[in-house]
């Protein structure tokens, strides 16, 4: 990121927002809703947004990047458009995700951690989404999706631009 | 009830169901459905007709006990909180749902979000509490956005904010989105997130009903714990005690996964056996195939192997075979998995999910996913079945929280219920089951 880190007029309303609603007891409290906003905002959470974030709470940019390397959702390099998030957990184990995960290296042509060269795909696997009862499930960017088959799958993906 | 009717006649009549008695009726998330229904009544009933302590001492009675996992009597748990102090005062509520294998929050936000609400209200009214935090695991968007939306509803009918009810009694509630990380539904490690830092437990004492958010008195408790006050508000502390089994009252939402027919969340009797569970309600093994373990109560529960399926699931019965009924996540497993892979997708999760705050767990839970991997590589050493067992033992009440011992049971459990799998993949370098299920890629 070469050109200078700087939220929206959009997000700088959000954030004032945020600084209202968290910052009452303790101003640090407002580090992972501001984090949030600008993972929205930026993609992903480069050193120079950490920096920003930091100078923006006057908060040292140590507890920025404490929370940033802890929390697996803050993405530090950059994601493609469409985020596959695999649960790999027991649950969907036992309901077949490994054959999930194997279809959509192959499809992709890309290994788990991966983006597809043209950036539209990164494929992880992730932890329990909470959805048991239906697995195998894939949460891709905010959406789950459920009860997954190859042929699912492949549906799914032919239809995202 | 109990002694006059047999399983088949409680499930066909379904009279047990509370929490889940209405949730089937379209549009029960959105608040005018739910008034319609009965919703908010026993609000109007806790704030009009009853004082703070009586409300207490209703919970109380009603022997409802801590459903996120640990069985606290939850009545117990809210005297802690003083009375008397200066300082604010806070209810967090824990939505970091996480546990593998466990879905019933999740789905209670989703489908009765005014439930919610309506217990955490009489909640913070009973222990003047003036703010509510609600901490939601970042995953869970949809849930978000529908408890957004109801929490939006509540404070424009005045059942939030200022003099609810006309009674001056003000509540905000205000919602926190964690950013992925199991820890952070260990209580302590919950605040820490919830104040902006990295979710690292603290030790106890003090414990958060002292010293919590910002230092300040603290009640953390689970969704489906609040959720039931409404009910016991509404029928008296007594029979809700009277419907549950021996220091157990309520019923109990169970999450059924895994090799079943009818996976799904089941709102169930606590005493019921486990059997009736996978058979009756899961429509048995999937494919008809022999049923091998069972994992009773969330990733972090003793495994427990096909005889001992007719173990009744309440807390004191399942204490007694040596495992716990912790978030009712009951993971069914059938005849061609393979146990030591199964051990390893737990032990992988546990590895990663450590905080890496004390090093039995750290370290502990790395070597065990070391150990476990090179037995699947099949390049497993002859003494590895101890080593894991010596390991887990060294994890087991060495660290601050109980994330060391929810890896070290699994591992405990695995090994010494099906030590032969284990022994046979180590020295035959491959599973003992023919045509297994891929479980795992390395």
């Amino acid at each position: 990121m070469s050109e200078k880190v700087e939220f929206s007029e959009e997000a700088k309303k959000k954030l004032e927002g945020l600084l209202a609603l968290y910052g009452r007891v303790r101003r640090e409290q407002t580090v992972l809703p501001v984090l949030n906003l600008a993972q929205e905002e930026f993609g992903f959470i480069s050193q120079e947004v950490e920096e920003y974030v930091a100078r923006l709470l006057e908060l040292p940019v140590v507890k920025i990047h404490n929370a940033v390397t802890f929390y697996t959702m803050y993405h530090k390099k950059e994601v493609g458009k469409y985020h596959l998030q695999v649960c790999r957990n027991l649950p969907c184990a036992l309901c077949g995700c490994t054959e999930i995960i194997m279809h959509l290296c192959k499809r992709l042509g890309i290994k788990v951690g991966e983006t597809t060269p043209d950036k539209k795909f990164t494929l992880t696997t992730v932890e329990c989404l909470g959805a048991c009862d239906t697995g195998p499930n894939i949460r891709i960017n905010d959406v789950y999706h459920r009860k997954l088959t190859k042929e699912g799958v492949d549906e799914i993906l032919d239809e995202l631009e | 009830m109990r002694s006059s009717m047999s399983w088949s006649d409680l499930m066909e009549q379904e009279e047990f169901k509370v929490l889940t008695k209405d949730i089937n009726i379209e549009g029960y998330a959105g608040i005018d459905v739910y008034f319609y229904s009965g919703g908010y009544r026993a609000l109007r009933k806790a704030l009009r007709e009853m004082t703070p302590d009586g409300i207490i001492e209703e919970v109380k009675k009603s022997n409802l006990r801590g459903l996120g996992g640990a069985g606290f009597p939850t009545g117990v748990k809210w005297t802690f909180l003083p009375k008397e102090t200066d300082k604010a005062k806070y209810l967090a509520v824990n939505v970091d749902e996480g546990e593998p294998g466990t879905f019933k929050d999740r789905y209670l936000l989703l489908n009765s979000p005014h439930l919610f609400l309506e217990g955490i209200i009489i909640t913070c009214f009973a222990l003047d509490i003036h703010t509510a935090y609600i901490y939601v695991r970042g995953e869970y968007v949809k849930p978000t956005q529908f408890l957004e939306k109801a929490i939006e509803e509540a404070y424009k009918e005045g059942i939030l904010g200022k003099n609810i009810y006309g009674k001056g009694f003000d509540l905000d509630m205000i919602l926190y989105k964690g950013a992925g990380a199991y820890i952070c539904g260990e209580e302590t490690a919950m605040l820490e997130s919830l104040e902006g830092k990295k979710g690292w437990p603290r030790l106890k004492p003090p414990f958060p009903a002292l010293k919590g958010l910002f230092d300040c008195p603290t009640l953390v408790n689970n969704v489906e714990t609040l959720c039931f006050i409404p009910t016991i508000i509404n029928m008296g502390g007594e029979q809700f005690a009277n419907m549950g089994k021996g220091t157990s009252g309520g019923t109990r939402l169970f999450s059924l996964s895994g090799h079943v027919k009818r996976p799904g969340l089941y709102e169930l009797p606590l005493g019921i056996p486990l059997r009736t569970i996978i058979y009756e309600y899961g429509g048995g093994i999937k494919n008809d195939y022999q049923l091998k373990a069972i994992i009773p109560g969330g990733s972090s529960s003793p495994v427990l192997s096909a005889d001992e399926v007719d173990v009744n699931m309440d807390f004191d019965s399942i204490a007694r075979i040596g495992s716990m009924l912790g978030s009712g996540a009951v993971i069914v497993m059938d005849e061609y998995t393979c146990m030591v892979e199964a051990l390893l997708i737990l032990i992988r999760f546990y590895a990663h999910e450590s905080c890496g705050q004390c090093s039995p767990c750290r370290e502990g839970c790395g070597w065990l996913e070391k150990i476990l991997t090179r037995i699947v590589k099949g390049e497993g050493r002859e003494q590895d079945a101890d080593n894991l067992l010596r390991i887990a033992d060294n994890i087991m009440g060495n660290t601050i929280c109980p994330l060391g011992d929810a890896a070290a049971l699994p591992v405990k459990s695995f090994v010494t219920k099906f030590r032969h799998e284990f022994e046979y993949y180590i020295r035959e370098k491959r599973c003992k089951i023919e045509n297994r299920h891929p479980l795992i890629l390395l």
